[in-house]
């Protein structure tokens, strides 16, 4: 299937569709009568300052704020995983059973241990949790993400533990399983490059509507030292009212 | 102060004890030797848990041998041994030991079910949290024993007032303990539940049951210890058997070679069980990570 840049052009059905989201805390309006159609198969990464409400979005689409006051339509597909900042994984369950956690059917366990290869944990299903490291924590948690075979993959600061240097593995294994599952994304992040180096689709919120909604037209894998690269990035930063530092910063 | 700190420290430390202040001044950065100072208990010993009360039964016995111990006060370990002995051969202390253990048992099993079954009620639902942890934590405060009066008024002196006593204690400690376990779970970890779709039963499988499970454990080894407490009283009540009723009619004779084989009972009983439990604890829960390792 081929990525549709900002999302304009898709017969099927929408992965996401938000109409006049509204969600408030108290007085504090947080989502603002917010549209957003995301397409199926599409990559998209939610930007904005923190308090902007990408979290408090992202727990809509998730249909996890179940204490949030709030108005308007929202519509999902039936097969969502989610995955956190942190890995999440029970501590009580060794990496497979937390990996097929929810699972119903038959082949639960094959299809776990093929999760866990495709991450690239293989032969660490019998481990607890405490025993992998940060970065295998957190690709535990992307096997248990992707063994229900989502059509909505929603990632909400999935990499904002980790060191750099496996933070940079992690996006190149994110996006390789993203081509070849191809369910909708929605990443949450703070980080510019982040956004551009995986996403098709940039997206900026802020004080709870989207200001900015940039297609990302860049072959993968790409490069940060692109000048095209260079150029998404300038753009997003001013959205974000960050002035432009002379050199890229890393993390 | 210094000489607290040995190994880390040892340029300054020096320096204090007196040595040449010229010559350590000036050597240069601080050396510190081997590994940090440890802050954790260090490795574990293979049966370490033993050697106290194997102790204790050492000097019970060199008093006792070196006459420093009046038999009429407390008989020595030999005459224990050999009253135990008897007891045995006649199958007074086994038939006392068996009666003692049911009832132990009995009350043991309904309080760990009726705690817990409790515990998960007031831990899962608002309406059950409002109805039954106010008075669960009133009950709290009313020792089980303080009960017996009125429980003997209701339900008379024979087995089934014993084994209640025994089980309002258990069912206590199994409830605070395992109440306050499973409303500290992770909210994370509901959120994940929720998340990934789970059923209420799998939700209680997977998260509620093994997230309370440490302390579970703490209430059944405080419940066990409070059963075997219980029991010692109960059965100093109009028994006619049990452990206690023998230890009972020993302090009649003066017999204080049959009080202490009572006891010793009593002790293994509770050292065993609560060996047992640790064991059990252990196995269970090793995915978890310890001070203790």
């Amino acid at each position: 299937m081929a990525t549709h840049p900002g999302g304009l052009i898709t017969t099927a059905p929408p992965a996401v569709r938000t109409t006049r989201l509204v969600r408030r805390f108290g007085d504090r309006v947080v989502l603002k009568e917010l549209d957003l159609t995301v397409a199926p198969g599409e990559f998209t990464a939610l930007l904005g300052r923190s308090g902007s409400g990408k979290s408090t979005l992202l727990r809509a689409v998730a249909r996890l704020d179940h204490t949030v006051e709030g108005s308007g339509e929202l519509v999902v597909p039936e097969r969502v995983s989610l995955s956190f900042q942190d890995s999440r994984l029970l501590p009580w369950l060794r990496v497979l059973d937390n990996v097929t956690l929810g699972l119903r059917g038959p082949g639960a366990r094959e299809r776990g241990l093929t999760a866990l290869e495709e991450v690239g944990l293989a032969g660490r299903d019998r481990s607890w949790p405490h025993e992998l490291s940060g970065g295998e924590q957190q690709r535990a948690a992307l096997a248990r993400a992707l063994v229900r075979e989502p059509e909505l993959l929603l990632a909400d600061e999935p990499f904002g533990a980790l060191d750099a240097l496996t933070r940079i593995k992690m996006h190149g294994l994110l996006r390789e399983l993203y081509e070849r599952h191809r369910p909708a994304v929605l990443l949450v992040t703070h980080d510019v490059d982040e956004a551009v180096e995986l996403a098709d689709r940039v997206l900026v919120l802020e004080d709870g509507l989207i200001s900015v909604d940039l297609a990302i037209d860049l072959p993968t894998p790409r490069s940060r030292r692109d000048a095209r690269f260079q150029e998404y990035r300038d753009t997003l930063l001013t959205a974000l009212g960050v002035a432009q530092p002379p050199l890229p910063t890393t993390g | 102060m210094t000489d607290l700190l040995p190994t880390a420290r040892s340029g300054p430390a020096l320096l204090i004890k007196g040595a040449p202040a010229e010559d350590t001044a000036h050597a240069g950065p601080t050396v510190a030797r081997g590994t940090r100072r440890r802050l954790g208990p260090g490795r574990a010993v293979p049966f370490g848990r033993l050697i106290g009360p194997v102790l204790l039964v050492a000097l019970w016995w060199a008093a006792s041998a070196s006459g420093h111990l009046d038999p009429r006060i407390l008989s020595g370990p030999g005459s224990v041994l050999s009253t135990a002995a008897d007891l045995v051969s006649t199958g007074r202390l086994q038939d006392n030991v068996l009666i003692s253990l049911q009832r132990a048992g009995l009350g043991l099993l309904f309080g760990v079910t009726a705690g817990v079954v409790l515990a998960v009620t007031a831990g899962l639902s608002r309406s059950g949290e409002y109805l039954l942890d106010g008075p669960l934590q009133i009950k709290r405060a009313i020792p089980s024993l303080a009960m017996l009066p009125l429980l003997i008024l209701w339900l008379g002196i024979g087995e089934q007032m014993k084994v209640t006593v025994i089980a309002l204690g258990v069912a206590v400690n199994m409830y605070i303990n395992t109440y306050a376990s499973l409303t500290s779970i992770d909210s994370r970890y509901v959120e994940l539940a929720e998340g990934l779709d789970l059923g209420r039963a799998q939700f209680l499988r997977k998260v509620v049951v093994p997230g309370s499970l440490p302390g579970f454990f703490v209430g059944l080894r405080l419940g066990v210890t409070s059963s075997w407490l219980g029991l010692i009283v109960v059965e100093q009540i109009n028994a006619t058997s049990g452990i206690g009723y023998m230890m009972f009619q020993a302090q009649q004779y003066a017999q204080s070679d049959v009080i202490i084989v009572g006891l010793v009972a009593y002790g293994i009983f509770g050292f065993a069980s609560d060996a047992g439990v640790r064991a059990i604890e252990r196995k269970v829960l090793s995915w978890r990570r310890t001070l203790a390792g």
